[in-house]
């Protein structure tokens, strides 16, 4: 079997599951977040049950509005603080202690190798990173879930992807991944799980395999997944709230596809409007000129993200045409940020720096974009209107290009830099 | 069960910021959502579909976000089903848990044209194309989601399973 079907053949009582199988498993950890968690919560109501699960396997994270950016959102918000009073959850956290969901939860060790997770959000799956099985689903999923503790799910068949050869300078998990789904398309891995392998990986960093997971879902993916190894091991060693355990695919398994992909030839890759897919090597893509910069999210808003974007704007200025915004996915990486003088070098280089929250990425709130605005963001989706306005337009990249157009006021490579 | 409407056309990867944007979820308030169905690319749809319409799209249907208020803005709007080439996995599950009607047709997405007259026989999954007299077959449904569809939803699904383990004596 394949790690993903490990990891769901043990949650479901069963010794082998096959692909295509409808099951019912047992789940470590709910999440869901002020958008999705309300909805989840009146359907939790609905069913009648007497009390939930387990009230410490349930994580209820206001990241998206919060900072409570209008009544609205305020009012979505206090649904979610009001519940996890009434049922006394262990895993609320309030603004202060929030940050983004798919940062906080491997930050505090929440979310282990060997879990099976669901979240009421498609960026769910970032915790395959740890080694985990972790997939978005909807509202009704969690509310079902958090009565029953149990989900349903049909078994994926696993894609492999495997990299091989060397890192260009610069490049890391963001261009891997946005390479990878340009090459595969928006629907490449619909309902697969996404099992990534090979010598890059294996020597990848944690917050690059974070990137490259979390994206899975803009391939169609169920789950991306990496084998935990010595990294896995070290980043949850002092981490984990629960005890690990670490599943690995047999040797002799057979994936519905294999691709591979030489990191020689993987250049820094930005993806243009409307769709992730639209990959294009940032160096051909220099006479697109930038009105907005966001370096933050799920995707890349940890503290390795943001020492990449201040290596590059360190005693440089931001363009004047150009607003850049960066935002510390959890309060620890803003504290760190801060400590390390990060947070000095971006407001230095006349950058504004934020206060955790997803904010910008769904077009919500800190960063919205006018008609026909344009931004490069490291986060994750630039569907029409997704940072604002239905014809502004969103260019996804790495940290580092992302810093790089800040600079110039347009797209740019580290290169033209001299860095 | 029967569903007869006219056929609005849209194409490959709709995604959840075109279907509801993401501006409006600060509410989940059903028929709220429902005004700015479909808004990222036709700005006056919700104006314009009837009661029992149906949504016929390309590949990928709802790719994206999780939000569930995707499939809860095109019920409440009245879209009668969707068909699709395929649908995005999440929210193929969100609208077998919340009871939209949804059939994947790759014959039906290439072959029906905007303002057609659709009946869709959902038991049998047998799509009518009444202005051409075509006929499509819809792909069939695991055992599993028919459950759900007759339960009328997870939430009702699970009330079921819940009151039947009380009743066996179990937790």
């Amino acid at each position: 079997m394949t790690i993903t079907e490990k990891i769901l053949a043990v949650h479901c009582g069963k010794k082998k599951v096959f692909p295509g199988e409808l099951i019912n498993a047992k789940v470590d950890l709910i999440l869901a977040n002020d958008i999705t968690a309300p909805i989840a919560i009146s359907e939790f109501k609905r069913i009648g049950a007497k009390n939930v699960f387990d009230r410490d396997r349930i994580a209820f994270i206001p990241d998206h509005f919060a900072p409570q950016k209008d009544i609205k959102a305020a009012e979505q918000c206090k649904i979610l603080k009001e519940f996890s009073r009434e049922y006394k959850l262990g895993l609320y956290f309030e603004v202060g202690r929030m940050g983004i969901e798919h940062a906080l939860l491997p930050e505090e060790g929440l979310v282990v190798p060997g879990d099976l997770i669901i979240g009421a959000d498609s960026h769910t799956c970032t915790y395959g990173a740890l080694g985990a099985f972790s997939t978005g689903v909807g509202s009704t999923d969690v509310a079902t879930a958090m009565a029953t503790g149990e989900c349903w799910f049909k078994v994926p068949e696993s894609m492999k992807f495997v990299y091989y050869g060397k890192l260009n300078k610069w490049v890391g998990g963001k261009d891997l991944i946005l390479h990878t789904i340009g090459d595969i398309g928006v629907d490449g891995a619909i309902y697969r799980a996404m099992e990534f392998q090979g010598e890059v990986i294996r020597n990848l960093p944690m917050y690059g395999r974070l990137t490259m997971c979390n994206m899975a879902i803009e391939a169609g993916g169920k789950n991306g997944i990496i084998v935990p190894d010595r990294i896995t091991k070290l980043y949850v060693t002092k981490r984990a709230k629960r005890p690990p355990v670490f599943y690995n695919s047999n040797k002799n398994v057979k994936y519905i596809e294999v691709r591979e992909y030489d990191c020689s030839k993987i250049p820094l890759t930005v993806s243009c409007p409307h769709l992730p897919s639209n990959a294009r090597p940032a160096a051909e893509l220099f006479e697109v000129a930038i009105d907005q910069v966001v370096i933050g999210s799920c995707t890349n808003g940890r503290l390795e993200d943001l020492r990449e974007a201040a290596a590059v704007i360190r005693g440089r200025k931001v363009n004047p045409n150009v607003r850049m915004i960066v935002i510390p996915a959890t309060q620890k990486i803003y504290r760190r940020a801060m400590k390390e003088g990060l947070l000095d070098i971006f407001i230095e280089a006349e950058a504004v720096v934020s206060t955790p929250t997803c904010g910008p990425c769904l077009g919500g709130h800190m960063g919205v974009l006018a008609k026909g605005e344009r931004a490069i963001a490291t986060t994750n989706r630039n569907f029409i209107g997704r940072m604002g306005h239905p014809e502004s337009e969103v260019y996804l990249s790495n940290p580092a290009v992302a810093a790089v157009s800040a600079v110039l006021g347009r797209i740019g490579t580290p290169e033209e830099l001299g860095l | 069960m029967f569903i007869k409407g006219r056929a609005w056309k849209f194409g490959n990867d709709i995604d959840t910021d075109v279907i509801i944007p993401a501006r409006y979820l600060n509410t989940s308030d059903q028929h709220e959502l429902a005004k700015h169905l479909m808004e990222g690319v036709d700005r006056d749809f919700s104006a314009k579909v009837k009661t029992g319409d149906i949504i016929v799209a390309g590949k990928n249907f709802g790719c994206g976000s999780s939000r569930e208020h995707a499939p809860i803005a095109i019920r409440a709007a009245g879209v009668g089903a969707v068909i699709a080439r395929s649908f995005a996995r999440i929210f193929y599950r969100n609208a077998f848990n919340i009871g939209l009607l949804i059939f994947e047709s790759p014959e039906a997405s290439e072959k029906i044209k905007e303002n057609e007259e659709i009946e869709i026989d959902a038991g049998n999954g047998i799509i009518k194309n009444l202005s051409t007299n075509e006929e499509y077959k819809a792909n069939s449904i695991p055992l599993f989601m028919r459950e759900l569809i007759v339960a009328g939803g997870l939430v009702e699904w699970t009330k079921k399973r819940l009151a039947k383990a009380e009743a066996m004596g179990g937790d």
